[in-house]
């Protein structure tokens, strides 16, 4: 009985990839010829489907006008010899052409089936231990990274004249001009949406005056800075982490290292400095555009005069309310700081690294932000500011 | 210190290295003399290149002393390593020009750093260190402007700002072609004449270990350690160890071609002339 696994021939110059079984008495040896040109481009058998209902028997594989192949035929025999091994029959192949059993030699018996086993394996326990020693990891870095930052810093506070204050003043001017723009249109918007939606409740009791009073308040001491800091995390932080994971890659903070220059007081210092001026001054820009937001919307659609509006909020809104949320901003800028430049002095040195470093710089720059808020909002409460 | 010809400049006694767990090289001792040139040959992946970092100081080694003119680099303070770094300066592989920076400021930052000459000197030393590597006038260009042998030429310039005793090169050859990878070479035998640097050189371009080399070190991945060490065309000539003949006679010993008939079924892309 013979069974063969013919498929129809596509229209090149290579004939169609054969593969026959010929099936022998039971014990025996069942031989299978293989012939036709075997390509990966190509329908070609597969060994199950030659294979079909038989059961165990010795394999012998033979050429038979056996034309190209690649390794779409060595596939094939890979296979085969699996289920052999599998069923415990013999796998026979001697006739076949010198490199190709050079390269099936070359392939274990079931290599790549160990390495998906392997990946599975890992238990839900394993992964959450993984994951907390990667945590502890990055904790034990931002604190390693901030003693180092301070060292320096002292260093360089015993003689300043040496301080990179030119790439610093650099870093702010385009920390600046490249936040300004985003910083602008989103607080002037989170004014104007603070102020629609307080406006609708406060209508109905007849208070849409103290529109100014929520706007004012919480912009100042909440919202300008923290959305400030976001949009330079996600601006400046990242541009630290892929210029340091570039520079990295190039052997170019080697380079420093060797010469005998800190690249911490080189790189770091200057760009903390940078961040950490020019957020507050940013913060305070976005609570002006946030209060006009909110003074847009109440002219406009509530009918408070702009003057009336502003009255309010100058009665309300203290010195203590804004200064409290510029100092919360230099920490802002710190976190926003040391997360860019920490992301980047430790990015492994490929492409990959630096995409990873640099996504990992912003993530890390607004965890840091919203838990120096976090912390903020109790110690202002204790001390009733 | 430097003037005592007698004494290696660099030594390294039973230096183990490697990173995390991983050893790299096991009890490596080496001492390289004075105004030789020493090639670190081996294959990918033998530790050519952690032996660099480790020279260097990059990379902490697990075991072992590196010293430099008698000194400890491995134990030494902030401030003598300090003094150590000033010796060397490094050809890094990928150039490692501070990419932000004018080729001016990239020579003249070493300057900065570790001497008190005025601005103006600075720029007279740059200038002539770029007129020395045949870039003369590029002083305000910045590194990603120029061809990559320029590149290189302008690193070597770096590494030589300070003129230092010995310079360290990874790759020098790396990504040129043959005839700047010639100029290069002469470049450095240059250097090596009118200062009397030592140079420790890694590489796998047979053509500048025969040209360059006074001495090889060849290391191995098996035993993590030293197989050969001499002058480059003696070990090529008279070497017993297979790997290292293999090695340096590369040009002698590549395979043959397949014959037509069997190079038919050999051949994995194969042309289409079967019907």
């Amino acid at each position: 009985m013979s069974q063969s696994h013919r498929l129809p021939k596509v229209s090149t110059g290579d004939k169609t990839a054969t593969a026959q079984l010929q099936a022998a008495a039971p014990g025996g040896e069942c031989l299978v010829k293989i012939g036709g040109d075997w390509r990966l481009n190509k329908p070609v058998p597969s060994w199950a489907k030659v294979l079909g209902k038989q059961t165990a028997v010795n394999v012998r594989v033979v050429p038979e006008e056996l034309g190209n192949w690649d390794t779409s035929l060595v596939l094939f025999l890979v296979h085969c010899r699996a289920w052999c091994a599998e069923s415990k029959s013999n796998f026979h192949a001697e006739t076949l052409p010198a490199n190709l059993q050079t390269l099936l030699g070359q392939v274990s018996v079931n290599g790549a089936a160990k390495l998906a086993t392997q990946a599975a394996a890992m238990s839900a326990g394993e992964l959450a231990s993984l994951a907390a020693t990667k945590w502890a990891l990055h904790v034990k870095q931002i604190v390693a990274f901030l003693g180092e930052c301070t060292l320096g810093f002292m260093g360089e506070a015993k003689n300043p004249r040496r301080f990179r204050w030119l790439d610093s003043l650099v870093e702010m001017q385009q920390c600046w001009a490249s936040s300004l723009p985003m910083v602008s249109l989103v607080s002037f918007l989170v004014g104007v949406i603070l102020a629609f939606q307080s406006a609708v409740q406060l209508q109905q009791f007849g208070a849409a005056i103290y529109v100014a009073d929520l706007v004012g308040l919480s912009v100042v001491r909440e919202l300008g800075p923290m959305m400030a800091a976001f949009i330079v995390a996600g601006g400046t932080g990242a541009r630290f982490a892929a210029q340091l994971g570039n520079m990295k890659v190039d052997e170019e903070i080697d380079a420093l290292e060797t010469l005998g220059i800190s690249s911490v007081n080189f790189l770091a210092l200057p760009r903390l400095l940078a961040v950490t001026v020019m957020l507050p001054i940013l913060a305070l820009y976005a609570n002006v555009l946030g209060i006009l937001g909110g003074m847009f919307v109440s002219a406009t659609m509530l009918n408070i005069p702009a003057s009336a509006y502003w009255i309010e909020t100058q009665n309300r809104v203290s010195l203590p309310d804004v200064l409290s949320g510029l100092f919360k901003c230099l920490f802002f800028g710190l976190a926003v700081g040391l997360a860019g430049c920490l992301r980047g002095m430790k990015c492994e040195r490929s492409a990959a690294g630096v995409g990873t470093a640099t996504s990992s710089a912003v993530v890390t720059g607004i965890m840091l932000i919203v838990l120096a808020d976090a912390l903020f909002a109790v110690i202002y409460n204790i001390l009733r500011i | 210190m430097i003037n005592d010809p007698q004494k290696p400049v660099i030594e390294v006694k039973h230096l183990t290295c490697g990173y995390g767990e991983t050893v790299v090289l096991q009890d490596v001792s080496l001492a390289v003399r004075a105004r030789e040139v020493l090639f670190v040959i081996g294959g990918s992946g033998c530790g050519k290149s952690t032996l660099l970092r480790c020279l260097i100081g990059l990379l902490k080694p697990f075991h072992g002393d590196i010293a430099y003119f008698g000194q400890s680099f491995t134990a030494a303070d902030a401030g003598q390593r300090r003094n150590i770094l000033k010796t060397f300066g490094v050809l890094y592989q990928n150039n490692a020009l501070w990419s932000s920076m004018t080729l001016a400021e990239n020579i003249s930052l070493p300057l900065e750093e570790h001497t008190s000459l005025s601005r103006g000197d600075r720029a007279e030393i740059v200038a002539l260190k770029l007129t020395e590597v045949g870039l003369a006038g590029m002083e305000e260009l910045y590194p990603s402007e120029l061809s990559g042998g320029m590149q290189k030429r302008a690193a070597l310039a770096r590494a030589l700002a300070l003129d230092p005793a010995i310079v360290f090169f990874d790759e020098p050859s790396e990504g040129l072609d043959p005839i700047i990878s010639r100029e290069m070479d002469q470049l450095i035998l240059q250097v090596r004449e009118n200062f009397g640097t030592t140079m420790i050189i890694v590489s796998h371009q047979l053509s500048s270990i025969f040209r360059l080399a006074d001495r090889v070190i060849m290391l191995n991945p098996e035993t993590k350690g030293i197989i050969a060490e001499g002058a480059p065309a003696a070990l090529a000539a008279t070497s017993t160890d297979p790997r290292v003949r293999d090695f340096l006679n590369q040009s002698n010993d590549l395979p043959k071609r397949p014959s037509e008939s069997s190079a038919r079924s050999s051949n994995f892309i194969q042309h289409e002339n079967q019907t």
